[in-house]
């Protein structure tokens, strides 16, 4: 997964001549101009405002409960009523499906699941699940990462040795293996320590699992980005005139260091949405009846071949919303920092 | 060299042994929750729970319980299911392999043949239009989830057009052993390969793309170029040589994560029962011991092929020995 962070797309030839100011400045000038990037933002933007307005959704257009099942339920199709979960007809007859797309916003626009349950709406309050689990967990990763790789990177010796230890280890760990560790033992009875507690269903697990496992990712070139800024002249330089540790850290360091950062935020958005997709889609990410683009896949696994809206429109929705992350990813890399090197996979 | 080599040694014994620790300790420490019940699986009787505190030490100090648990992993391999009764744990795990193997193995091939063409492609018509398909290609190909683009095959090749001429050829889901019919074993994998090989041909693609596009700008390139070499000859010869670097210490991170375990969901969306498939399968009824034991088995996997990788890669480009 690490490899996703390492490609490049051709920058824009306009990319370098934007002028004065301070670096942010430019930054922020070369990223309004780079077209392709700024369509991702907007395409972004819509994504989130339409997750956003769920509930809007569900109960002023569709009139409907996306969490209750709704069995017995009846809809309209062309001005006719219709049952939402009708006896199969094909087969044996035993079981009965689901409507399927009715592509009218007010009643079932991507028809129903298993439960009777619209799966349009259902989309929109999973996104907001998907979307705020990947965000936080690239939050909480950066954040651990940035700390851990600025005690390592800075004061070296022995906690540079236990940590980078430390990251050795989970970065041995294989992604998923380690999620699936966690997951079997935290989803089912929840964690408790000391004050701490969360519960079994909590979006906090999924979101402090995913974070955690890819701290080593973010961490490993920022303590290495250290290590090399250590021993650049201007650190001598604060260092010759008395500055303290903690100004040495915030203000020379840790400000040279953000820029790889919030390179590496989006990407990190982008991984941990494909990896909390995965964790629900195997059943220990969002636990229902609450629903993630993951769990929206696994509700439509078993009516693949006869509702295949029910798996495909969750699916769509992440490719579209991880590839503009991606593109915006690097879009924001090559306006930062046009001749950064490819970090992250090594 | 012979340094480097026990130095990498040492530093796996390292990580190895923390590993362990690590996955024991998830699942045998972590506060607030009873392992015991967690072992013996949904709604177990105190019977059985009691046979569980006494089969995995739980009266006993952690340090005890933790050798216990390595002991009944490698020496004795006697770690039983409670879910699935008596089911002993490691033949199952050691029956799962080949499928794995077979499935990482092929999809490598794949993804090493697509990238690296993709790759040149991309860097040799660098700014045109093409470079810009194929590098979005590749960026769509990392940005789909890999379960889902299953189903999607799964959709088309299963249902929707499988009496179409196209793919009445494609066996149901499942997986045929190579010993009992290799062309059928090679006709129950294409899918899989091409669908687990789809993510990593966007990546390598472009990895490999931006690398020769450095290489470009270096002194030997130009060098070459002067002493009046034809430009493929420039391209193959020189710049992708130096470019396979990066590929290399890549790819084999990536295919020990894939033989861990990071090809679990593909497994699962083609119903292949390898070592992925059996952990999402003890997923399921929550068989802890044997989630614990792929874990730990997979784990160790990864760990000795990065130390491969790592002792290769030092044995191919000197300059990283002494790193």
């Amino acid at each position: 997964m690490g490899g996703a962070l390492a490609g490049e797309v051709a920058a824009p030839a306009d990319g370098l001549s934007v002028g004065g100011g301070s670096p942010w400045t430019i930054a922020r000038r070369r990223l309004l101009r780079n077209r392709i990037a700024m369509t991702m933002v907007g395409v972004l933007v819509v994504i989130v405002a339409l997750c956003l307005s769920a509930p809007l959704y569900s109960e002023y257009i569709a009139h409907t409960h996306p969490f209750r099942s709704t069995l017995d339920g009846t809809t309209i199709v062309n001005g006719k009523s219709v049952p939402v979960m009708h006896a199969d007809t094909s087969g044996l007859g035993l079981g009965v499906t689901p409507i399927g797309p009715t592509w009218d916003p007010g009643h079932y626009l991507l028809g129903a699941d298993n439960q009777g349950r619209d799966v349009a709406a259902r989309l929109l309050y999973g996104g907001r699940n998907s979307l705020l689990i990947g965000t936080a967990a690239a939050l909480l990763t950066c954040v651990a990462a940035t700390i851990i790789g600025l005690l390592a990177g800075f004061f070296g010796g022995i906690v540079d040795g236990v940590l980078s230890r430390l990251l050795d280890v989970v970065w041995a760990f294989p992604v998923y293996l380690l999620a699936i560790s966690l997951s079997t033992v935290l989803l089912t009875r929840g964690f408790a320590l000391g004050p701490i507690t969360l519960q079994a269903g909590s979006l906090f697990l999924p979101i402090f699992i995913i974070g955690v496992v890819y701290v080593p990712y973010v961490a490993r070139p920022i303590r290495g980005e250290v290590l090399s800024l250590r021993q650049r002249e201007f650190v001598e330089a604060a260092i010759g005139l008395g500055a303290s540790t903690w100004r040495l850290l915030w203000s020379d360091i840790l400000r040279n260091v953000i820029t790889t950062v919030i390179v590496f935020f989006p990407l990190m958005l982008a991984i941990d949405m494909l990896t909390e997709s995965a964790l629900s889609f195997l059943s220990i990410g969002v636990q229902p009846p609450n629903a993630s683009w993951g769990t929206i896949i696994l509700d439509g696994q078993d009516l693949l071949y006869t509702r295949p809206a029910v798996a495909l429109a969750p699916g769509i929705a992440i490719a579209i919303t991880v590839l503009a992350l991606n593109v915006l990813g690097d879009g924001i890399r090559d306006a930062l920092d046009p001749r950064a090197k490819l970090r992250g996979a090594d | 060299m012979a340094r480097f080599v026990a130095r990498r040694l040492v530093s796996m014994a390292f990580v190895l042994f923390s590993i362990s620790v690590l996955t024991f300790l998830i699942f045998f420490a972590t506060p607030g929750v009873d392992p015991a019940a967690r072992i013996a699986g949904r709604n177990a009787d105190q019977a059985t729970l009691r046979a569980v505190r006494k089969d995995f030490g739980l009266d006993r100090p952690i340090p005890v319980r933790y050798a216990l648990m390595m002991k009944k992993l490698f020496i004795t391999r006697d770690l039983t299911s409670y879910v699935n009764r008596g089911a002993k744990v490691i033949p199952q795990v050691l029956q799962a392999a080949p499928v794995t193997l077979s499935l990482v193995i092929g999809a490598a091939v794949i993804w090493i043949v697509f990238s690296v063409a993709m790759g040149l492609l991309a860097a040799v018509t660098r700014g045109s239009p093409v470079d810009a398909t194929v590098m979005i290609l590749g960026l769509i190909g990392i940005s789909m989830p890999v379960f889902w683009l299953g189903e999607v095959v799964n959709l088309i090749t299963q249902s929707r057009f499988h009496n179409t001429f196209l793919f009445s050829w494609v066996p149901p889901l499942g997986y045929t052993p190579l010993t009992q019919s290799p062309f059928g074993w090679f006709k129950s994998l294409l899918l899989p390969w091409l669908t687990l090989a789809v993510l990593y041909i966007g990546i390598y693609a472009r990895v490999l793309r931006s690398a020769l596009v450095e290489a470009q700008e270096e002194d030997y390139v130009r060098t070459a170029r002067a002493k009046g070499l034809s430009e493929s000859r420039v391209l193959l010869r020189h710049a992708l040589r130096t470019s396979l670097i990066v590929f290399v210490s890549l790819f084999g991170l990536d295919f020990g994560a894939l033989v861990g375990g990071g090809a679990l969901l593909t497994e699962v969306v083609f119903g292949l029962h390898g070592i992925g498939k059996l952990t999402f399968d003890s997923l399921q009824n929550l068989d802890l011991p044997v989630i614990m034991a792929t874990v730990i088995y997979a784990a160790f996997f990864v760990v000795l092929a990065n130390a491969v990788v790592d002792v290769l890669y030092a044995w191919l480009d000197p300059r990283v020995r002494r790193a």
